[in-house]
This record gives structure tokens, C-alpha cells and sequence, in this order.
């Protein structure tokens, strides 16, 4: 049981960096490789407000507030003048993104782990298994912001912009849309959600370093695909999936060690079986 | 019966519950320039998407000199002798003009040569590239691109790059050539050019060619019949005058 | 038939220079070493420059001729690394030579990781672009954790290579990597020189004009995993005769994205562009590991991360693409060339074609022809409701 909760909230984790991957892949058409390190750039954020002595909300909203700007900066900077130009030129650019950014914050902060230590909230017994409140906690936000996001794509004009951008660009640019703002707005989204998710990531593991991301991140975008890209509902399905796979797999003593292989292979299969994902359709909701 | 190169039986495709194309039956005899026309959207490029087997039809069935082709891949299906050129032209742009002929020779038995015996560069390598310049370049004679076939294949001018599409699926020594509007985008007098070098083509080869075309001039004064495509169904077929000048087509083109 | 080939494109000098520039280099090198000027740090130097040659030559053939991105070519040399190591050492206590150990486990590493190329390639048959770039990257963690888990090579203490590690008594290892070098490079051009190198350019340019050519496109896409594998593990038994113990550490997806890095500044498609950059970058590491401490080693991917951005920007930004023509030495011999052009020229010279409005853009618009990747595939019908 408590073993199902923590695979939950971790899922929780991976659905919201999943959100970013399948968000900005429907709209920009790319694999962004960094969004992974955006998450390490919110939570070293954290780190550093938590260590000048800021309280815990200032660090939550500067750590969103960072990673919306690097997000939106990077699109612009990196990714906007490839725009039209062959998809491998995009993918190794965002390669070299995420290094860049590995690189800067190692620059900074030093290889080792850093120490954050956001609240300790304890446990509490529930159906009779100890179950960590922050797994709670994550639970119920990312729950509450995978709705409100969905509720945004759906019903706000921005929101339905994203939908019309992601299904043609061309046509999207002749009904009045203006493409670069919106791709700007999905990457700030994104990045919000990035940063949620180092919040949460903090909860669970309350230490920092500049690799934070890329391993969290890859998994996320696995996560991504196995529930097929540029569907909302399935980024959240596969980044719970895979979460509880990896909480269960690393329980079991024989399969622990092999975690990473069993969720990479899952990917291998799925995309052998069902090349769009499990909810990815022919006209699938795309954002 | 035996000089029909082409028949196509009922074919048809349909996209979700739109129809793109049916029943479309077709008889091409050897030799034969054959016209298929259509306003825009009618499904032409369709009918050659099918006949590649880029799409594979949902209805009818397609033969080349008596042998069923539907089911079978688009590189299956160039080697049995159906070869096309697109209507976007799609030249492998980074390549030299030659080199485009070299890749349309690749299959051909008389160049036959496995990897490993280019890896190690044995003698039968060096022999089977010359004889495979010979060839490409004898080819891009005809088109007129011979002088060009340095240059980079996306730094030819519009109308050659069309003539490099034709040289190259000629290339693959087809039966059946598809020319999805071979003269899009030419001035008078190059159409002028393709018009002759379509016939030589017909005449040296034994070729049998069908051809898409917008520009009326070009069909009337190559095709000896044509198929009229709207809307995805069959409008008129037969002799080219008799077909072009059927009402029901004027009515389809120009409206009422 | 002799002259003919002798005349062939083989033999013009701008295609065997690397030949020689490698093979001076090892003469220099050998030369250097039975003087004893050759200290074992550049000796371990020139070692790491071969395999780096060897990596990033093939892994070119995948993303430079192919045109896919792999993200798993550390993985196929970590396959070489553990398992050709691992029949050297088998062998090393039946065989006495340990370059006749070396050559045979060469051979098995190579072969066993081209068995894994094959495995990888067959996805990369329905996937594309970045889906094969996560399957290729996800491949490369899963042979690591993989060997990081497996009883016989060590678990996390790497696998113990001494036994069959190069030492100063024998023959130095750089000789061996490097006439391996000249054959990897003799059969790699021989590839891509031939029909079966153009019609694998000829995937990348357009893969649907190549199907319609009849380019088995199957059986390239495979032929180029499973060769790029082949030369990987080669790299990866190098490695594991001059260090010890293999570590699973090494073979991340940050060594495969360094040799992507190596084949990107060499520039995708340039065999010698690759050889290069395969050379500075050992160097650049080896200097910066002797010259920072610590932290300041992320220097190292700073560099790598602004060369990679750097590079492919500057080469495919349509905004650039007017900048980088002005500074291409070619503007600039045309530009000492040039005199007074007439518009007539202009008209009739290719290079301008582009200018000149035709009908080109309108039937762009018109077309309704197919993109790779849209193709239509009905769904199977239906058997009979009976």
C-alpha cells in the first residue's frame, strides 16, 4: 500500500515534467532534452532563497518565476532561429541546451549534492500502511494542477489557440493566431509545471545537484510517449504508470537493480506495438 | 490482350468516409501516352499514389503486364517496373545531378554489386561504377541535363529539376513511366523541349507513360487518350479530343 | 582494368590525404616512442584519440549518411568494452601474445555489439527522428544497467581488466588502435563511396523519392546499425584493454552525446571533419584535466554545449543562411573572381535560380501530395460478420 502511495506521487512528479515534454512537443514539434534541467534550475532556486534565509513560499514563487523566464529565454534564444530547419539540428541544440545548463549551475554550485531540506511533514497511518505526507501533499497539487490545465486548454482562448497551433501551424497563422506568442506561452507553461516539479522532487529527495534533472527528465518523457505524446490526459497516465513501475520494481530485490531497464524497455515495447502511445489516437487531443 | 501494360480494376481508396478516388478502371497499352486529367483535387496524384503503392487501395486491384501488384511496397513495386516522378519535386538535393541517375540505376541487374565487394574494393567494384556513369550519363542525354550533371541537383533551375525527375525514374529501367505534371512550372518553350524529349523517351524505350498534366496543349498534343478525373470518379475517357470536349468535362472545368 | 582503377576517384589525392595524414602520425608517433620521448600520458593520449576516430567515424555513418540520431552509441561500445574484454581475458590464459588476444576479442566485441546494432536497428525501421533518438538513448541505459548488474563482470566495481591491460612491457597499444584506425577509415569510405553509400544519402535526402527508386530502404537503415555497432564495439575493446576496471559510469548517454559532439564540429557527412574533431577533443579534455581542479572540469561540457548550439545554429538557421553564404570561402573565391555581372548571367547562372520568381511556391500550395510519415495505411478490413 504504502508502496502503491509513494509510486503515486512520483508518478505525480513524472506526469507534471511529462505535461512539458508532451505540451511543447504538440506545439513546437520538438523534443526539448532541457526540460529536464529546468527542474534542476528550480530547485537549486529553491536551495539558494532557502540558504540567503527567504521562507518557503518566496522560494516557491521564485523558482517558478526562474524557470518560466529561463524557459521562455531559451526558446527564444536557442530554438527560435532553427524553427523551420531539419528536426536533428532542433534535437542536437536542445542537447547541447541541457548541457549548457548542467555545465553553468556546476560552474556555480560544484559538482556534490547540496542539502535542501524544504518541511518535514511526517507521517501518518492510512488504511493501515505509513504513508509520507508530502506523497499526499504531491498528490493532491498535482492532481489539482493537471485539472486546472486541462480546464485551461479547453475553455480558455489561449488555451484553444494551443489546440489550433498544434494541429497546423500554417492555418493556425491564418485565423489571426500569432504562433510565436503562443509557442512562448506553452514553453512558460512548461517550465511552471517544471518547476511544481522540483518543488515536489525536493519533498522526496532534499538534495540538490546539477544532474538533478537529466535522469528524472529522460524517465518524464518516457513517460511522455507510453501514454502518447501530445495528449494531456496520457502524459498524466504514463508518468503515473511509470511511476508506480518504478517504486514496484524497486521493491522487489530481484528486480531492483533493473528498474531503469524494465521502464526503458516498456518505452521499446510500446513504441514497437503502438508506435502513438497508449492514448495517443488518430485524432487525439493534441496541445 | 497481351499489349496491355497497365489495368487497373475498380480501384479506390477512401480516407475515414471520404472517397479520394473509385472506381477507377484503366487499360494502357504498351507504347501508349496516356493522359490523366482532372481539375485540382480530383485525386490524380491519388491514382499514382496508389499505383506506387504509397497508399495502398481500399478497393480494386492493379496489374502490370498481367501480374497483380496491389498489396506490394513502393520499392517492390519499382522493381517490377512501375516508376514515377512527384508533383513537389523530391530530388535528392544534396546529391550531384549524376548522382541522382546513379541511385535511379541501383537495382538494375546488369549493376548488380553487394556491399561487401564495395567494401573491399575488389575489382568488380570499379568496374560495375564505370559502367554505371556510362549508363547515367547516356541517360541524362537524353534529357539534355549531360553538361550539368556536376552541379548539385538543388541548384538546377526549375525545368531541369523536373527533367532530372523524369531522367531519374527512367533510371530504374521501368515498363510503365508516371509523370505527375511533368511540365508544372515551364515556360512555353521548354514545354516545347519535354514534349519531344517525353517522345523520344516513348520512342527509344519502348516506354509506356502516364502522365498527369494541367496545361491542355501538352496532353492534346502527346496523349492519344485520357481519363477525366473529377471529383474522384471517372467524368470521360477515350480519345483525347473526344474526351476533352465531352460537355459533362467543360462543365467540370469551367463550370456552367 | 588496372588503369581504370588507378584513374577511379580512389586514388585522387583529396580522397586518401586522411590515409597519409593518419599514417604520419603513427610513424611520427612510433618514431617518438623508440627514441623514449613518448611519455605514458600521451601514449594513453593517443589511444583515447583512436577510439575517439573510430566512435565518432562511425557514429557519423548513422547520423551524418543516414541521418537518424542515435543516442546509444556508448552503449554498443560499452557491449565491446565488457564482453571483448571479457574473451580476452578468457583467452589471455590460453594465449600467451596479448595482441593475438586482442585481435581475436576485436573481432567477437565487434561482431556481438553489431548482434546488438541489429537489435536497436529494427526499431529505428518504424521509428524516426527524435522517437529513435529516446529508443537508441534508452538502449544505451539498459546494456549499462544491464552489465552494471550481471555477477560475472565485477557489478559496480567495473570489470577488472588487468590481465589483458597494455602495459610498458608490450607492444604499445596506440600502434594496434591506429592501423585499426586506416582500416576503419579504408572500409567506411569504401561505403560511402559507393552505390550502397549513395543510396543510403539518398534515404537521408528524401526517403520517400529513395522507396520510390526501389532503395531497399529496410535493409540500409539495418546495414548502417548494424556496421556503426560493429566499429563501436571495435572502440569499446580498445578501451577496455588500456584501462582498468571498466566502469558502467563511462558509458552514460554523456559519452555518446561527446561523440555526437565530435561528429557535429567535424560536420555531419565529413569522414575527415570527424577525424579532426576526434583528435581536439581527447587533447581538449586531457588539457583541461591537467590544467583545472575539480568543479571547473564542467568547464569541459560548457564548451561541448556551446559548440554543439553554436554549430547547428549557425549552419541551419534559415536567418543565417545569407551571413554564413558571405563568409563561405566559396562567396568569397566567387567574389575575387567576379567582375561586372549582367542580369542576363544572373538569369542563366543556377546559383541565382532561386531568385527568379516561378511557379514553384504556388504549387506548394496546390499540392496534395504526401509527407514522410503520413502515409495512409487502411485499417485491415474486417473478416467476414459470419
Amino acid at each position: 500500500m504504502s508502496i502503491l502511495f509513494d509510486g503515486l506521487s512520483l508518478g505525480a512528479i513524472y506526469a507534471l515534467i511529462a505535461l512539458g515534454y508532451t505540451m511543447v512537443y504538440g506545439i513546437a514539434k520538438m523534443l526539448n532534452f532541457a526540460h529536464g534541467d529546468i527542474i534542476m534550475v528550480g530547485a537549486y532556486s529553491v536551495f539558494v532563497t532557502l540558504a540567503s534565509g527567504g521562507h518557503i513560499a518566496l522560494a516557491c514563487i521564485l523558482s517558478i518565476v526562474l524557470c518560466v523566464i529561463m524557459g521562455v529565454v531559451v526558446e527564444k534564444v536557442a530554438y527560435k532561429p532553427l524553427r523551420g530547419s531539419s528536426p536533428l539540428a532542433v534535437l542536437i541544440t536542445a542537447i547541447g541546451v541541457s548541457y549548457l545548463l548542467q555545465s553553468i549551475s556546476q560552474l556555480i554550485f560544484g559538482a556534490d549534492p547540496k542539502n535542501v531540506t524544504i518541511a518535514s511533514l511526517g507521517a501518518v497511518t492510512l488504511f493501515g500502511a505509513k504513508i509520507s505526507v508530502s506523497s499526499i501533499v504531491t498528490l493532491v497539487i498535482g492532481a489539482v494542477i493537471m485539472a486546472a490545465l486541462t480546464v485551461f486548454v479547453k475553455k480558455t482562448r489561449t488555451g484553444r489557440a494551443m489546440v489550433a497551433v498544434s494541429e497546423d501551424k500554417g492555418a493556425a497563422m491564418l485565423m489571426g493566431i500569432n504562433v510565436n506568442k503562443i509557442i512562448s506561452v506553452t514553453f512558460a507553461i512548461g517550465s511552471a509545471l517544471a518547476a511544481a516539479a522540483s518543488l515536489f522532487y525536493l519533498m522526496q529527495i532534499p538534495s540538490v545537484e546539477p544532474t538533478l534533472g537529466s535522469m528524472p527528465g529522460i524517465k518524464a518523457f518516457t513517460a511522455a510517449v507510453i501514454g502518447g505524446i501530445g495528449s494531456i490526459p496520457g502524459a498524466m497516465i504514463g508518468g503515473v504508470l511509470l511511476g508506480v513501475i518504478e517504486k514496484v520494481c524497486l521493491s522487489v530485490p530481484v528486480l531492483a537493480p533493473y528498474t531503469t531497464a524494465v521502464e526503458f524497455g516498456l518505452l521499446i515495447v510500446i513504441l514497437l506495438v503502438r508506435p502513438i502511445g497508449l492514448l495517443g489516437k488518430k485524432r487525439r487531443e493534441k496541445v | 490482350m497481351s499489349d496491355i501494360v497497365l489495368r487497373t480494376e475498380d480501384l479506390g481508396i477512401s480516407f475515414g468516409g471520404l472517397k479520394a478516388v473509385q472506381s477507377v478502371n484503366l487499360e494502357i497499352k504498351k507504347k501508349q501516352l496516356y493522359g490523366l486529367v482532372g481539375p485540382n483535387g480530383a485525386g490524380k496524384t491519388t491514382v499514382f499514389n496508389l499505383l506506387t503503392g504509397v497508399y495502398q487501395p481500399t478497393t480494386g486491384t492493379f496489374y502490370l503486364n498481367g501480374e497483380e501488384l496491389k498489396g506490394k511496397t513502393q520499392e517492390q513495386i519499382n522493381r517490377k517496373g512501375i516508376a514515377r516522378t512527384f508533383q513537389n519535386i523530391r530530388l535528392f538535393n544534396n546529391m550531384s545531378v549524376i548522382r541522382n541517375v546513379l541511385v535511379g540505376l541501383h537495382n538494375q541487374p546488369e549493376f548488380k554489386c553487394n556491399p561487401f565487394v564495395s567494401l573491399f574494393r575488389l575489382p568488380k567494384h570499379y568496374d560495375t561504377e564505370n559502367r554505371m556513369r556510362e549508363k547515367a550519363k547516356e541517360i541524362l542525354r537524353i534529357v539534355g541535363l549531360e553538361e550539368e550533371r556536376n552541379n548539385l541537383a538543388c541548384n538546377l533551375p526549375y525545368g531541369k529539376q523536373r527533367k532530372l525527375e523524369i531522367a531519374r525514374a527512367l533510371a530504374t529501367n521501368p515498363t510503365l513511366l508516371l509523370l505527375d505534371e511533368p511540365a508544372a512550372g515551364m515556360n512555353p518553350h521548354e514545354t516545347e523541349d519535354l514534349m519531344h524529349i517525353v517522345r523520344k523517351i516513348r520512342d527509344d524505350f519502348d516506354m509506356t507513360i502516364l502522365l498527369i498534366e494541367h496545361d491542355m496543349k501538352f496532353v492534346s498534343g502527346l496523349c492519344d487518350e485520357v481519363t477525366v478525373l473529377n471529383f474522384g470518379t471517372v467524368l470521360a475517357q477515350g480519345d483525347t479530343n473526344t474526351a476533352l470536349n465531352d460537355p459533362e468535362v467543360i462543365k467540370a472545368y469551367i463550370g456552367e | 582494368m588496372i588503369k581504370s582503377i588507378l584513374k577511379s576517384d580512389d586514388f585522387k589525392l583529396k580522397n586518401c590525404i586522411n590515409y597519409i595524414v593518419v599514417a604520419v602520425a603513427l610513424v611520427a608517433a612510433c618514431t617518438l616512442h623508440g627514441m623514449g620521448e613518448l611519455k605514458t600520458s600521451y601514449m594513453n593520449l593517443l589511444v583515447q584519440i583512436g577510439y575517439s576516430i573510430i566512435l565518432a567515424v562511425s557514429l557519423n555513418l548513422v547520423v551524418g549518411f543516414l541521418g537518424e540520431l542515435s543516442l546509444g552509441h556508448a552503449g554498443f561500445m560499452c557491449v565491446g568494452a565488457y564482453l571483448g574484454t571479457f574473451i580476452s581475458m578468457q583467452l589471455s590464459e590460453v594465449i600467451e601474445s596479448k595482441i593475438i588476444c586482442l585481435l581475436i576479442s576485436m573481432l567477437c566485441g565487434g561482431v556481438i555489439a553489431a548482434v546488438f546494432g541489429f537489435l536497436v536497428g529494427l526499431p529505428a525501421l518504424r521509428l524516426k527522428g527524435d522517437y529513435l533518438a529516446i529508443v537508441t538513448l534508452a538502449f544505451g541505459e539498459i546494456i549499462r544497467t544491464i552489465f552494471k548488474n550481471l555477477p560475472w563482470f565485477g557489478k559496480a566495481m567495473g570489470l577488472s581488466t588487468g590481465a589483458v591491460k597494455f602495459t610498458k612491457k608490450d607492444t604499445p597499444l596506440f600502434i594496434i588502435v591506429f592501423i585499426t584506425v586506416l582500416v576503419v577509415l579504408f572500409l567506411v569510405q569504401n561505403l560511402v563511396r559507393s552505390k550502397h553509400g549513395r543510396a543510403i544519402t539518398a534515404i537521408r535526402d528524401n526517403e520517400i523519392a529513395a522507396k520510390a527508386m526501389g532503395i531497399n530502404v529496410t535493409f540500409y537503415k539495418l546495414f548502417v546499425f548494424v556496421i556503426a555497432a560493429f566499429f563501436a564495439g571495435v572502440a569499446g575493446v580498445f578501451y577496455g584493454h588500456y584501462t582498468t576496471p571498466v566502469m558502467y559510469t563511462f558509458f552514460s548517454y554523456n559519452y555518446s552525446i561527446e561523440i555526437l559532439v565530435m561528429v557535429v564540429l567535424g560536420g555531419m557527412g565529413s569522414i575527415n571533419g570527424s577525424i579532426i574533431a576526434a583528435t581536439l577533443i581527447p587533447i581538449i579534455n586531457f588539457k583541461l584535466q591537467e590544467k583545472l581542479p575539480g568543479d571547473l572540469a564542467a568547464l569541459k561540457f560548457l564548451i561541448y554545449a556551446l559548440i554543439l548550439i553554436g554549430i547547428v545554429i549557425f549552419n541551419n538557421a534559415p536567418k543565417l543562411a545569407p551571413i554564413k553564404e558571405k563568409i563561405s570561402i566559396k562567396a568569397i573565391i566567387a567574389k575575387l573572381t567576379a567582375k561586372n555581372r549582367k542580369p542576363e548571367d544572373i538569369l542563366n547562372d543556377p546559383a541565382h535560380w532561386d531568385k527568379i520568381p516561378t511557379k514553384i511556391s504556388m504549387d506548394e500550395v496546390l499540392s496534395t501530395d504526401i509527407q514522410p510519415g503520413n502515409e495512409y495505411v487502411p485499417d485491415k478490413p474486417e473478416k467476414g460478420g459470419k
